[in-house]
């Protein structure tokens, strides 16, 4: 029983890893290839990561795939926001078909501040 | 059953094509750096698929490492673009 749940939890995981990486490429500018990509490979690996548990129970490998869960949660989430304000920072362009632009003002307030 | 979690295993592995055509052909250097990004976190799906068909523990132990170290490397360069401009 506990093995169909790990099948099932396995596939679903790798179709949001297809899914997100099929917005990797297809989304027309940095933010929204970020934004797909991170949230959707993330809840897909955290799925194949929670597999393990159902497959092995809560042994040795159970654990530290639940410690890695945590690990990835915290960390891809953090890199992801760091990264994209590094590359507004760096001047990449928003995409032509953006409408808003809320973060530029406050950019400009740090760098007169400074 | 086994078949099924080989044919994952592969499909995974095809998926990090998808990341390296963004890495290779990225117009920018943040996008490179956001195919690297995922690589790494698609790398941690691999090692727990291999881990359940092979059934070892240390395998898991290298997915953890490669989380952290993806981190580090993800703020060190975001770090180095946000002192950087592009149109300078």
């Amino acid at each position: 029983m506990s093995s169909i749940i790990g099948i099932v939890l396995l596939s679903t995981g790798f179709i949001f890893n297809l899914i997100g990486c099929i917005g990797l490429i297809r989304f027309p500018d940095v933010y929204n290839r970020l934004q797909a990509a991170t949230k959707c490979v993330t809840l897909g690996t955290c799925s194949i990561l929670l597999s393990l548990v159902f497959f092995f129970g809560i042994s040795e490998i159970g654990i530290k795939a639940i410690v890695a869960i945590s690990l990835l949660f915290l960390s891809s989430m953090v890199g992801a926001h760091a990264l994209s304000r590094g590359a507004y920072i760096f001047g990449v362009e928003l995409g032509e078909k953006s409408v808003i632009d809320d973060y530029k003002d406050q950019v400009e307030k740090e760098d007169t501040k400074e | 059953m086994n078949t099924l979690l080989h044919i994952i295993l592969y499909a995974q592995i095809g998926l990090c094509s998808f990341c390296l055509y963004r890495i290779i052909k990225g117009p920018t250097i943040p996008d490179r750096m956001v195919g690297i990004d995922i690589f790494g976190i698609l790398v941690v799906g691999i090692c727990a698929i291999l881990a359940i068909i092979t059934g070892r523990i240390f395998i898991i132990d290298i997915g953890i490492v490669w989380i952290i170290l993806s981190f580090i490397g993800t703020l060190t360069l975001a770090k180095y673009l946000s002192k950087k401009k592009l149109h300078e």
